[in-house]
């Protein structure tokens, strides 16, 4: 259903913008429908400019990004309204994300003006009050409020509430649980794999491995803006096979564990190995590793070359 | 999904701290507004020369300009403010002046706010190419020397009525309002409300004016302020050194007859004091407006 290809971005930085700084390079996975893809990096690895091209809210540098088969940079005015009746976003910082001038559900209401100009009053607020149980908000609490008297769960459930006004089809959540508490956190999750029940696709953005575990049929680990590992959860976190996404496993804190700083061995590169010929740049950027596993270069950057096989 | 009645600390539930915040940032800065006494006090001496340029030139001759009294003669009781070397009523003169000084404040001041919003907001919330020409356009009108255009300008109209002094003004003081406002909407187009209503579908002019727009209001409302001041000032400049309207009266024109006639030589006081002194309360007053609204917006500013 959505489909990047090959995207990068490259912002212009310095005086006269004379230097190239690439946040997300040749970037390619898909998501289907009723899937849930979360997508983890450290930060400014471009997990959320990724989320903020498919959202068309930042361009794309190359490469495209297709949705329901449609090139998404060629969406113009109406076209642009109908592809965000499909897909929607929810952000990391729920107290930014309103207005503070004005009411908490005036997010609601310019969905309705944009979307629903000739829905009653009445039929309205049945749908509103739909919404708002489907996220677990009482209406009393939560409407005709300013969003400094709300609670940092109560607006992020308001916003994906918003969403489901609109009987989306795809959702990108960026960072969507890393502002709330830990008891927030787990109804905010339940009501994502609830959606994905209903059929909705989620690109799951997040920094927290085990988040990303829960819920996610499939997984891409990003690193400096490329892929460095993609595939099943299961595959991905059970055999992990790119030195970085081994180090990045290591280094979550399990409780009664003290953490020590263990040199792991990585081997021979597995992309070298399956494409010994491999750096000729138009190969294939991963290699398949298993049936759903895909992996790049060991190399990590200048300082560390991969140690061909 | 735990919390479905809000189990969790809910600040409206709290009886009191919501009929505070319910009613809405509005009605909090009309209150902190009419408990500031540099607003109110600067507000009613604007509001009451106001209504003296409304209202007063009902009460006197239809022509500011005709000899009706004693030439020099200082204030009476039939001339209030006494008259001019030929004999005009300095009293009328003052009247018909207030109205040509809030005439030229105000137009000058919505011309100036009107295209410097356009142009900052456009600026800012565009961004790339459009940004660099439009701020281009922005320095070098910023950079003008405008006396000497204004010369310029003068040299060429032969008749000028206070019409044209008010446009003029008005097209060449709006370049740090679009700075300023372009500065405003750079930094709030990257919040992610404007995001929010990206993807709402709303359409760029929405997004400017019902969101973007309501985050600076009070300072929208005061750049009319000093826009309105600084035309003021501006208008008596031009007139004081005789770039002024070639027709009619204001408080600039005044002076400047005044300078001509030699009025300070011959200590007829009461002719350009009063003009004098009317600018200067006028837009004090507005200054001291400014700083107390800066105030009522301001919560840190707030006087305990």
């Amino acid at each position: 259903m959505l489909k990047l290809e090959g995207v990068s971005k490259t912002y212009k930085v310095g005086a006269f913008a004379r230097q190239d700084l690439a946040a997300v390079r040749d970037v390619s996975f898909e998501l289907r429908p009723g899937e849930v893809v979360s997508l983890i990096g450290e930060s400014g690895s471009g997990k959320s400019t990724i989320g903020r091209m498919i959202l068309r809210l930042t361009s794309t540098t190359s490469g495209t990004i297709t949705f329901g088969g449609k090139d998404i940079a060629t969406l113009r005015r109406g076209a642009l309204r109908d592809y965000y009746r499909e897909a929607q976003g929810v952000f990391q910082d729920p107290f930014s994300t309103y207005n503070p001038v004005f009411k908490a559900d005036r997010v609601l209401t310019m969905i309705r003006q944009s979307y629903f100009p000739d829905v009653g009053d009445a039929d309205w607020r049945t749908r509103v009050r739909e919404a708002l149980a489907a996220v677990s908000l009482n209406p009393d609490l939560v409407l005709d409020k300013y969003p400094h008297q709300l609670s940092g769960g109560q607006l992020q459930r308001l916003l994906i509430a918003r969403a489901l006004l609109l009987d989306i089809k795809l959702l990108v959540a960026d960072e969507v649980i890393s502002m709330l508490d830990a008891s927030t956190r787990i109804d905010v999750l339940n009501l994502l794999a609830d959606l994905k029940e209903r059929g909705l696709a989620v690109l799951f953005i997040t920094h927290d491995l085990s988040l990303g575990n829960y819920l996610a049929d499939q997984t891409v680990i990003l690193r400096r803006g490329s892929i460095v590992e993609r595939g099943a959860t299961a595959e991905v976190f059970g055999d992990p096979t790119h030195p970085y996404t081994r180090t990045l496993l290591s280094s979550v804190p399990r409780l009664g564990e003290r953490w020590t700083d263990t040199e792991l061995e990585h081997g021979p590169c597995r992309y070298h190995q399956l494409h010994p010929d491999g750096t000729d740049p138009a190969g294939p950027a991963l290699a398949a590793v298993g049936d759903d596993h895909f992996v790049a270069c060991f190399a990590l950057g200048e300082d560390r070359k991969c140690g061909q096989p | 999904m735990s919390e479905v009645d809000g189990s969790a600390p809910e600040p409206a539930a709290v009886p009191g701290v919501a009929t505070v915040h319910g009613t809405g940032v509005r009605r909090e800065a009309l209150y902190f507004a009419l408990r500031n006494r540099k607003l109110v006090g600067g507000l009613a001496v604007v509001v009451a020369f106001l209504l003296a340029a409304i209202v007063g030139p009902w009460f006197v001759t239809e022509d500011p300009l005709t000899y009706v009294g004693p030439p020099a003669a200082g204030p009476s009781g039939s001339y209030w403010l006494g008259t001019t070397t030929f004999g005009q009523d300095v009293w009328a003169q003052f009247l018909y002046g207030l109205r040509a000084t809030f005439f030229v404040g105000s137009v000058a001041a919505l011309i100036a706010g009107v295209i410097g919003m356009v142009v900052g907001f456009t600026a800012g919330y565009r961004g790339g190419l459009v940004d660099e020409v439009l701020n281009m356009i922005t320095n070098v009108v910023l950079v003008l020397p405008v006396l000497a255009v204004l010369m310029i300008i003068a040299a060429y109209l032969e008749v000028r009525s206070i019409e044209v002094q008010a446009v003029i003004i008005g097209l060449f003081s709006w370049p740090w309002v679009a700075r300023a406002v372009r500065a405003q909407t750079l930094s709030l187009r990257s919040r992610e409300f404007v995001d929010l209503a990206r993807l709402s579908g709303l359409p760029v002019r929405r997004i400017i004016f019902r969101e973007i727009a309501p985050n600076m209001a009070s300072y929208l409302f005061m750049v009319f302020i000093l826009l309105f001041g600084g035309s003021v000032l501006f208008a008596a400049t031009l007139d004081f050194i005789g770039l002024g309207p070639t027709d009619g009266i204001s408080l600039g024109l005044m002076l400047n007859h005044a300078k001509q006639w030699s009025a300070m030589n011959l200590g007829l006081w009461w002719w350009f004091i009063p003009p004098g002194l009317g600018i200067t309360v006028i837009v004090g007053s507005l200054y001291i407006m400014n700083v107390g609204l800066d105030e009522v917006f301001n919560p840190k500013l707030r006087e305990m």
